[in-house]
């Protein structure tokens, strides 16, 4: 074995090694995160926390009580805009339309996904913002249903088309008409990849800070019913992290790991969900 | 399509159970130079009126200006009085005209963070117009350490703070550094600044103070004091050096109180008086004249009756100074005058 | 990004040849209208974004043109409006981020695809995911609490002592500001490259590395020379996707970056970047002038992102598609 051959060998694996430092130092991102909220909030994370108004300011203690339910109640309006729309849109492109007609939904649907979330708030303030004069949970719903719905429009259609042909033909040879094909047999063959992907798409909103800087805007104490503006999770924790209070870190950590840790176990059930089995037809 | 269904009961139950029957909620949106004081009063004024509560988000008096205007929230707060401008435009808007009603008196503080440095420091206006123009950039520069003498100022290069937003504080400070300084040109609440970081909100500011050291930034008192930073005294016109506190802030109003214009619009930067702070503000809660609800309009007038009275007592624990009582006395006829 | 789902072979919708009336009969018409209806939603909204985008930034448009995107100053007080500190300061974050980005992102791409075993590379991009699923304002809250102070203490005196009379590095350093807002944007846009690139490496028919292995390379040789090249586009369409997310982060950027709209050299000095500044100054700008500039600045952003977006997807399509039909042959 010549000197060259030794040193491309060596090449070869150092190299291959710093690929495996680079993989090492990436996932480890994921575990510092979570190492750095458990570490700083961890002990934050009591009842106080969830049962609490914020207190005054400058003044110790209290929770975000009021953020967890605003939260909540966004994800829960926001799921009512994105979901209806990207679902039966998805069965529109996966059942109905013709490609043409597909491929400008489809395109439609890309560009609103690459719409920084930003821009998404800014357009749901002209929109459901200034006409009506005020600030309020449905604005803030609107702005995060409207980046809902990209994801779940084409996972409904990716998950649909996945259905193999022979489970139509099956219950159409049986007289089913298309409509009700789709809703007894193609739907609930899908129905496990297409719920988790509403999940994921919750997920992804449920973090989102900006759409709801110029909608919900926020809310010292409780808010009522819909129209009225609402503290979030999100929000409270940028609102508390660059405050000079001591106090308010220790909570905006706690409410980083709650949110974390809301997100990503909806993203492990998820994605468990979906490797273990697709769309498996039941027979 | 019995899962189809369930699901939408349970939204709808979730959706019944999130919905309470409420008490009335009334927004305001606006500065942060007052907002330690501003969220203790709803707060209290909550607990005696629990069927009414006030909702207020610190975002700036820049803010505060455009959403009352915009008519997006109930009421807007602010340091900076509205220019003519503002108010025309609030009219032509919205039909009716936008009210001042002052709150509180608070002061704009040169506070810094210098490692080693513990002692107050003496600013003169010359210094800070300097530091901010960008035409002082060390700690140990001539202007500083002549006023300073027998502090160890040490070398390093000063990093400045101001607001990032639209902000009263900012005003009030360049309001006073186009008094003192005749090159200091840009006064406002959203100015461009020579130099600096920006931070967002009196918070934002005290944050950036906390962590970064040779950082100087101007603050209201309060945030200075809640959050142990130091802050030093400015050279008043009259020619000493002053600690803000209340008494100084006190003296600072006391010309200003007595010939109060009838709208309280009015600046009490660099006043005259041994004893004053140059760098006093007042601070104003704008509401409009008319209210289309009537429930909103009596709970405001009800808070703003509270505030001038029993309210007052709350804000020299957090080191605002109270309204002179003349201004008191002609506040409570203004308040009346909403419709 | 872990599972591709495939459309089988014949699963299009079937079409439809039945007359319109027994369609309406069997209420499949009303079934097509209703579904088209939401889907026309879709496109209606897209539509609406863009057309609200262009409407409230007319004001600006007119009266600064194409100037406004060169102008470097933003003065509210004098009515003088230009996008240049933004842009830039997006621009030079972003960039940042894919300096650090795109070496970690195709070193690990390389290693889940090529050298850790199946069951390895699936649950390590199971974690990627996981990561790309952290939202912004929780590495805000890293970024501010965590990378500034390491910021100011470790890594400006470790660039600044040797290389300090470099522009790129002069100080002083405050903590936050393009380099601490680049190293906190590299973390986010770190799983989009390491996802999209270990797809497109898995999908090089292993024939071109067999090849390249027979003939007596050794196993980095073949990846970085054969198999890498043959990913090549699709990787640079991964890049482009990690620069359009980049682009577009708000919170994070907003808390990291010092609020300063300035076009400086140093890497440590505070900037601004388009998204930060409209979520800052949206909510206070008064005057239909002010607003709508920011507005102007909203569609800026949103046409860099499109047009990324767009050639990301060409790019990754073209790769995959190449592979895959050269490893039917």
């Amino acid at each position: 074995m010549n000197a060259r051959l030794r040193w491309r060998k060596f090449v070869s694996n150092f190299m291959l090694g710093m690929t495996g430092v680079c993989a090492v130092v990436s996932v480890g991102v994921l575990f510092l995160i979570l190492g750095y909220l458990l570490y700083n909030g961890g002990t934050s994370v009591n009842w106080d926390f969830f049962t609490k108004l914020p207190k005054p300011v400058g003044e110790s203690g209290g929770g975000m009580a009021n953020a967890i339910v605003g939260s909540a109640k966004l994800l829960l309006a926001a799921s009512l805009v994105g979901v209806p729309i990207g679902f039966f849109g998805g069965i529109y492109l996966a059942e109905f339309s013709g490609s043409f007609t597909a491929s400008i939904v489809r395109y439609a649907a890309d560009l609103l996904n690459g719409v920084p979330s930003i821009v998404v708030g800014i357009f749901a303030y002209s929109i459901a913002v200034l006409p009506f004069k005020h600030f309020s949970t449905l604005a803030g719903a609107f702005a995060l249903g409207i980046m809902m719905i990209p994801i779940t429009l084409r996972s409904t259609e990716e998950f649909l088309k996945s259905i193999p042909r022979n489970l139509r033909e099956g219950a159409m040879a049986l007289g089913a008409s298309k409509w009700k094909t789709i809703a007894s047999v193609v739907v609930p063959a899908a129905y496990r990849g297409i719920l988790t992907s509403i999940l994921l798409a919750l997920a992804r909103v449920a973090g989102e800070t900006a759409p709801l800087l110029f909608t919900a805007f926020g809310n010292s104490r409780w808010s009522s019913g819909w129209s009225q503006p609402t503290s979030s999770l999100p929000v409270m924790i940028y609102n508390y992290a660059v405050s000079p209070y001591e106090d308010w870190h220790r909570q905006a950590w706690a409410a980083g790991l709650v949110l974390l840790g809301l997100i990503l176990i909806i993203n492990i059930v998820a994605r468990t969900i979906l490797s273990r089995g697709i769309a498996v037809p039941r027979s | 399509m019995k899962r189809v269904a369930s699901l939408v009961v349970a939204f709808l139950v979730l959706g019944t159970l999130l919905y309470a029957e409420n008490p009335l909620l009334i927004n305001g949106a606006g500065a942060s130079f007052p907002n330690p004081v501003y969220s203790k009063w709803f707060d209290e004024f909550h607990t005696k009126n629990p069927n009414v509560q006030f909702n207020y988000q610190s975002v700036g008096s820049g803010a505060g200006i455009k959403q009352v205007t915009d008519g997006i929230v109930d009421f807007g707060a602010s340091d900076m009085p509205m220019t003519d401008e503002l108010i025309k435009a609030f009219q032509d808007k919205r039909g009716t005209s936008i009210l001042h009603f002052p709150t509180v008196l608070g002061a704009a503080v040169p506070s810094y963070n210098v490692p080693g440095v513990t002692a107050t420091l003496n600013f003169t206006p010359e210094a800070l117009a300097g530091i901010y123009l960008g035409k002082i950039t060390k700690w140990n520069d001539p202007a500083l350490t002549s006023a300073n003498k027998g502090v160890n100022l040490p070398a390093n290069d000063i990093v400045v703070v101001h607001r990032s937003d639209g902000s009263g504080t900012t005003f009030i400070w360049t309001d006073y550094l186009s008094k003192v300084s005749s090159e200091w040109k840009n006064k406002g609440a959203s100015i461009s600044w020579p130099v600096g970081l920006g931070g967002k909100g009196s918070e934002g500011v005290t944050g950036l103070l906390k962590s970064t050291p040779n950082s100087i930034g101007y603050v209201e008192l309060i945030y200075a004091v809640q959050n142990n930073v130091t802050f030093g005294t400015v050279k008043n016109a009259a020619g000493t050096f002053v600690k803000a506190d209340l008494a100084s802030v006190s003296a600072a109003a006391a010309g200003a109180a007595k010939d109060m214009p009838a709208d309280f619009r009015v600046s009490i930067t660099n006043p005259p008086g041994a004893k004053a702070y140059p760098i006093s503000s007042f601070t104003w809660l704008l509401v409009p004249q008319k209210f289309q609800d009537a429930n909103k309009r009596e709970a405001v007038k009800k808070f703003l009756y509270w505030m001038i009275g029993d309210g007052q007592k709350d804000v020299e624990a957090l080191s605002y100074a109270k309204l002179p009582k003349e201004v008191v006395d002609k506040e409570k006829k203004a308040v009346d005058g909403i419709q | 990004m872990a599972t591709s789902t495939t459309t089988l072979k014949g699963a299009r919708p079937s079409s439809d040849s039945r007359s319109f009336l027994s369609r309406l009969a069997s209420g499949d018409e009303l079934a097509r209208l209703i579904t088209m209806i939401f889907a026309a939603t879709v496109v209606l909204i897209t539509v609406m974004v863009v057309w609200e985008l262009w409407i409230n930034s007319a004001l600006p448009r007119h009266k600064f043109g194409l100037r406004f995107l060169i102008t470097d100053v933003w003065d509210p007080l004098a009515d003088q409006f230009g996008a240049l500190p933004f842009i830039y300061g997006t621009l030079v974050t972003s960039g940042v981020a894919l300096l650090i980005a795109v070496p970690l992102g195709i070193g690990a791409a390389i290693f889940l695809a090529e050298l850790a075993p199946p069951r390895i590379s699936d649950t390590l991009q199971f974690f990627i995911d996981l990561l790309a699923a952290v939202p912004s304002v929780i590495y805000g809250l890293l970024g501010f609490l965590v990378v500034v102070p390491m910021m100011r203490s470790v890594i400006f005196p470790a660039l600044n002592k040797p290389l300090g009379f470099l522009p790129i590095f002069k100080g002083p350093s405050y903590g936050v500001g393009f380099l601490t807002a680049g190293i906190v944007l590299a973390m986010m846009v770190i799983p989009y490259i390491i996802s999209v690139s270990r797809e497109v490496l898995l999908s090089v028919p292993r024939d071109q590395r067999e090849a390249a292995l027979a003939l007596g390379s050794t196993r980095w040789e073949s990846t970085w020379k054969v198999v890498v090249p043959f990913a090549k586009t699709g990787i640079f369409g991964s890049i482009f996707l990690a620069l359009a997310r980049a682009l577009g982060e708000t919170m994070a950027v907003t808390m990291v970056i010092g609020n300063t709209p300035k076009v400086a050299a140093s890497l440590f000095s505070p900037g601004y970047s388009i998204a930060a500044v409209i979520a800052n100054e949206f909510t206070e700008a008064t005057g239909d002038l002010y607003t709508q500039s920011l507005f102007e600045l909203g569609l800026v952003l949103f046409l860099m992102t499109f047009i990324l977006n767009g050639l990301a997807r060409l790019l990754i399509i073209v790769t995959t598609q190449r592979g895959s039909g050269m490893g039917n042959l």
